[in-house]
């Protein structure tokens, strides 16, 4: 008889969400789905208010990427009011982005995942987290918790506070940086630095321990896509919005305000989060499935432009699984998210080092001079757009949010499915294999707090299902 | 305070309809969240791996409105299985941004999926749970017994707030500790 597993809550994630996954008659899998169950609604809520609430208001997002939604709205707002914003707010808003993501993947590896990575897929769940860590690695327990702190230090010194942080507005940030904080932040590198590179050090034991399902965790092929510098190199705030395939060659290459030309969105009746596409390929097998995120900007850039990232990035290629030209499995976000942690304190350590850093000058004035603006940055899990349409007072009359973890959602179903398939056998399962599935969903640190929210206009696909899972009936709309 | 296994309080953690600042809020306790492991054994948690809320939970601190039916069935479970149940941040305390869209119908709220007037977007509720007409604050839908403002409260007050629960006593913070926002 045919049966569905159920795994509600996915736990040690960033939000709330279910796997289902359903067997055939004789107990092989037929299908699996992620579904994510949260949803708050910001983009119709957001319509009425002003663009220069917006960044204060989308930080309310999400509480992990806070400063990345305030970016990306104070990004939109620049645009809007059609202004160049100074030198020294362009550095300091690169420097809180670093910053925040190196606290948002020092929680991805050390307090979610590393458990898993570490103690293994089937240890005894009840130890299997951060305080089971503590216990047995104490060492690496701690230094999450540091590293983390280390990040979260550095968004307060700059902006005022580690979540929610109210400083970045459209035109530019509201407070300057004081020299005394410059040095508090360059006195924290040392130790985020050490930290990383012991983190970077686990990855031999890692990759021996999960050398059997690696494979299985998320390895096809896809299309990856993220910001890029107009020299190629890895970005995170300006610059290009690339598509790479497999193989590693660049499909579409367009300014990011213009990405709405090349990716849609389907909505799917089981999840509250959307399912966005590679438009051009809409059509083929894997229905234009993009993957961003760490894995992404580590495939589609051709340097990451500071010394020790770039040394890393060599040894992270060579990884490259057989047939295709790009690192196409999901397991291995784990080790970009490591390699992005270094690339962000080198390019503090830069940033510090730069003369206009501390400049006064840090917000150009001017009232709404356009009526729409996109902004864009690479939040910690993938690319991030806000696209703003206002009046001439600038109150929103239509917003899209383009959110990373939704960009993934294509790729997060296959995973899963992967590995359901490659694990579940016989109608047989344990513990420890719907914890693999729901490592395989941990690999993309999915953050449902920022993904929930629907984009208008896109084309939809509605299924109705009976119980058994049959399609009775569907219904496309173009 | 009932304190079981080894002397500890058996703590939880829910994130309801929030957007987990309040959490990471939490995490930014950084070394005191080792101190207070020594402390409270932490029974349920998007942290950890228990997929239902236990029985017999000393101190649960929620985060979020109580914003679909989900979160409400939790919200239920929650004051049925806990001693002292204390909202955490403003979105359980007031709503907060979580109850902005209160102020249209929820079908205009999930408009954006697509479909018309006529023919709205339908969703499988039993795949995902229905949101509620409005999004409401935690104590509009079970007792609570402490709160701790802020957007998010920051780790001090999380600290104090819980120095107050470890000793079985009730929340109670400082004038300054009780602004929102
Ligand atoms: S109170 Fe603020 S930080 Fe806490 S969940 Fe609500 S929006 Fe997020």
């Amino acid at each position: 008889m045919s049966q569905t597993i159920t795994i509600d809550p996915v736990t040690r994630i960033e939000g709330h969400a279910t796997i289902t996954i359903r067997l055939d008659d004789a107990g092989e899998v037929a299908d699996a789905r992620f579904h994510v169950t949260e949803f708050r609604g910001f983009e119709q809520f957001c319509i009425g208010r002003s663009i220069w609430e917006m960044p204060g208001l989308t930080a309310r997002i999400c509480g992990i990427c806070p400063v990345s939604h305030s970016i990306a709205a104070a990004r939109a707002g620049d645009a809007i009011l059609g202004v160049r914003i100074p030198p020294a707010a362009a550095l300091l808003r690169r420097l809180a982005n670093h910053a925040s993501l190196i606290q948002s993947h020092a929680l991805s590896f050390f307090h979610l995942s590393a458990a898993d990575l570490l103690l293994g897929m089937e240890s005894d769940p009840a130890r299997r987290n951060l305080v089971g860590l503590l216990e047995s690695r104490p060492d690496v327990a701690r230094n999450g918790i540091r590293l983390r702190q280390i990040g979260q230090r550095i968004v307060t010194l700059v902006a005022g506070q580690s979540v929610h942080p109210s400083w970045t507005a459209p035109g530019g940030v509201r407070v300057p940086l004081a020299p005394a904080r410059r040095d508090e932040i360059a006195a924290l590198l040392p130790d985020g630095f050490a930290i990383v590179r012991a983190g970077l050090a686990l990855l031999d034991e890692i990759y021996q321990r999960h050398a059997a399902e690696i494979g299985a965790c998320g390895d096809f092929p896809s299309l990856f896509a993220g910001l890029v510098a107009a020299d190629g190199g890895l970005e995170y705030y300006d610059g290009l919005f690339r598509f790479t395939d497999s193989h590693g060659v660049i499909v579409e290459e367009i300014p990011p305000e213009h990405y709405d030309l090349v990716v849609g969105e389907r909505a799917e009746s089981w999840s509250y989060m959307q399912f966005p596409y590679f438009l051009a390929r809409a059509d083929s097998e894997d229905r234009g499935m993009y993957r961003v995120g760490p894995l992404a900007r580590l495939n589609i850039c051709d340097s990451a432009g500071t010394p020790e990232a770039d040394r890393e990035l060599l040894a992270f290629r060579a990884q490259r699984s057989g047939e295709w030209g790009a690192v196409t499995g999901s397991f291995h976000y784990h080790h970009a998210r490591l390699i992005e942690i270094l690339h962000a304190l080198e390019r503090i350590r830069e940033i510090l080092d730069n003369p206009d850093l501390l400049d006064h000058h840090v917000r150009s004035e001017a009232g709404v001079n356009r009526p729409t603006g996109v902004g864009v940055c690479e939040a910690p899990r993938g690319i991030l757009f806000h696209d703003y349409e206002v009046d001439d007072n600038g109150i929103i009359q239509r917003l899209n949010l383009l959110i990373a973890t939704g960009q993934n959602n294509l790729a997060m179903n296959r995973t899963i499915r992967q590995l359901a398939g490659a694990f579940i056998k016989g109608g047989q399962f344990s513990e420890g294999i719907l914890n693999r599935i729901e490592h395989g969903i941990r690999a993309y640190d999915p953050c449902l707090s920022c993904a929930t929210h629907a984009y208008g206009r896109m084309p939809l696909r509605l299924q109705l299902l009976a119980p058994e899972g049959t399609l009775l009936d569907q219904l496309a709309r173009p | 305070m009932n304190r079981k296994r080894g002397g500890k309080v058996r703590l939880a953690t829910v994130w309801l309809g929030g957007c987990s600042g309040c959490h990471m809020s939490f995490l930014d306790l950084d070394e005191r969240l080792i101190e207070l492991a020594g402390q409270a054994e932490l029974v349920f948690s998007p942290f950890i791996d228990t997929k239902e809320f236990p029985a017999g939970v000393d101190v649960a601190l929620v985060e979020g409105a109580v914003n679909n039916r989900a979160n409400l069935a939790m919200a239920e479970t929650i004051r049925a299985r806990s001693r002292s149940v204390v909202s955490l941040g403003d979105c359980a305390v007031t709503g907060n941004v979580t109850s902005m869209r209160n102020i249209l119908p929820v079908a205009a709220t999930l408009a954006p999926f697509g479909g018309t007037g006529e023919a709205p977007f339908r969703f499988d509720y039993a795949a995902v749970p229905e949101l509620l007409p409005r999004a409401l604050p935690l104590h509009q839908v079970i007792a609570v017994d402490g709160f701790v403002p802020g957007c998010p409260p920051d780790p001090d007050r999380i600290w104090t707030a819980i120095g107050c629960l470890l000793r079985g006593e009730p929340v109670q913070l400082p004038e300054e500790m009780r602004s929102f926002g």
